[in-house]
């Protein structure tokens, strides 16, 4: 289908795009790359009566570095983020992820602030931000706020942004000399949206893990911080403890069922992605085998 | 502001300066305003492909850009590959594999495939696979369309 009709303003500056949005709040959207948007207009799921699009701020665009933060501008594209020799070195887990997110005409245009501001929680990059610690910056009328990923995501396709506030840019922690990443996902196609994913990044120090952030997409409404992780945690872990944090993860997850997978499916390859996880992490395939 | 807006682009090297809808996308502006019918518009959300282009030199789906975004870029289509030459070796090594039947995918297809080429001399079949995973055939089951791209890769690495 075609997307409704709507009004085209083509913001000219951060202040100029907020503006906008305070002047029309819910009857506008913003367009970024447009790679959620659009296919939600296409398909009627949206009808926004104004777009604000924010494509022409260069200055939300790029990556840097100071110190320990690293700082992802919102119109940084997927495309950025899997090419960035920064994002490769500070957060490994994002490049990872990236190859993940769609398909490279998709990822030439779709953006990390879009992506995010979207809330998919079958999208990977939320997950990303919840393993990482990430801080969203949103940038409304009274200045910036700085927003946990945790507390970010809050629904399908629902976040703590207000109508009136333009999300500019995410922080992350650098990653730790001694830490390790590991993402993975199942979808029926390269690129497709997952049927279940699995992000995190832990520190990894004499065969023990902590700061073990294992973040599932694709499994709930948002994404969701498994708690059983807590078990393994600064511990020797063993094939009996990995299997009774796994029995936990599958108690403690409330997995949906759609056309894609059941509910019990869903659980079943949530426990084979925490040991594929927890293995590859340590480098130990005596986790790996076993039942889940 | 529903009205018409103006843009100025080029498409296959040749300026165009159109008034549109903003509610309009590049490849409806493609086909019905510049009746370049090569792109095609299968899906309209993003998953299929067929509406493959370029833009300012990087493939994107033309079914999720607006028409008004394209404002000041550069955008080729199929015809512009065509006409230049550019693909003439990944057309014919389609052709010679039989890597299409019904046509429909083949321009976002071939589109997709020489954005790989581009990047890269020795893609393997995995790379190509993955390159060309945005892009559904419903006619050949892929693996002809795999060989060609590899035939081609590897007659450009010999020239």
């Amino acid at each position: 289908m075609k997307a409704s009709a709507f009004s085209y303003a083509r913001a000219t500056s951060v202040g100029n795009a907020i503006e906008l949005l305070v002047a029309n709040g819910e009857r506008a959207k913003v367009l970024s790359g447009g790679q959620s948007l659009m296919p939600a207009m296409n398909l009627r799921l949206v009808a926004p009566e104004l777009i604000v699009d924010i494509g022409d701020l260069t200055e939300l665009r790029g990556i840097t570095v100071r110190t320990n933060t690293l700082t992802i501008g919102a119109l940084t594209r997927h495309v950025d983020l899997l090419k960035s020799s920064d994002i490769a070195a500070h957060a490994p887990l994002l490049t990872d992820a990236v190859a993940h997110v769609a398909h490279p005409a998709i990822r030439n245009r779709g953006t990390i602030g879009g992506s995010l501001a979207h809330a998919d929680p079958a999208s990977e990059l939320p997950a990303c931000m919840v393993a990482l610690n990430a801080s969203i910056i949103a940038h409304g009328p009274a200045g910036e706020r700085l927003i946990p990923a945790k507390d970010f995501f809050i629904g399908i396709y629902e976040t703590a942004l207000s109508p009136q506030e333009l999300l500019v840019a995410i922080e992350l922690p650098v990653a730790a000399k001694n830490s390790a990443h590991f993402f993975c996902e199942f979808a029926r196609r390269h690129g497709d949206y997952a049927i279940i994913g699995l992000a995190t990044q832990a520190i990894v120090e004499n065969g023990q893990l902590t700061d073990f952030r294992p973040a599932y997409f694709s499994v709930g409404d948002r994404p969701q911080l498994a708690k059983a992780a807590d078990r393994l945690t600064k511990t020797a872990i063993t094939p009996a403890l990995l299997s009774e944090a796994s029995k936990a993860l599958s108690e403690e997850l409330d997995a949906p069922e759609d056309q894609q997978a059941s509910s019990s499916m869903r659980r079943h390859l949530a426990k084979v992605l925490l040991r594929r996880c927890v293995s590859a992490l340590l480098d130990r395939p005596d986790l790996s085998g076993g039942s889940p | 502001m529903t009205a018409p807006l103006p843009i100025s682009l080029h498409v296959n090297g040749e300026r165009v300066d159109a008034q549109v809808l903003p509610r309009l996308n590049l490849a409806d502006f493609l086909r019905e305003h510049l009746k370049l019918t090569g792109t095609h518009v299968g899906c309209e959300h993003g998953v299929c492909g067929a509406c493959t282009v370029r833009v300012n030199g990087q493939i994107v789906r033309s079914c999720l850009m607006l028409a008004v975004q394209t404002h000041c870029a550069l955008v080729e289509t199929i015809e512009g590959l065509s006409d230049s030459g550019e693909i003439a070796d990944l057309q014919a090594a389609f052709r010679d594999r039989n890597a299409l039947q019904c046509g429909f995918c083949t321009p976002g297809m071939l589109i997709a495939a020489q954005d790989l080429l581009i990047q890269e001399q020795e893609p393997d079949r995995e790379r190509i696979r993955e390159h060309l995973s945005g892009n559904y055939c419903r006619c050949t089951g892929y693996q002809a369309i795999i060989d060609a791209v590899e035939t081609t890769a590897r007659a450009r690495r010999g020239r």
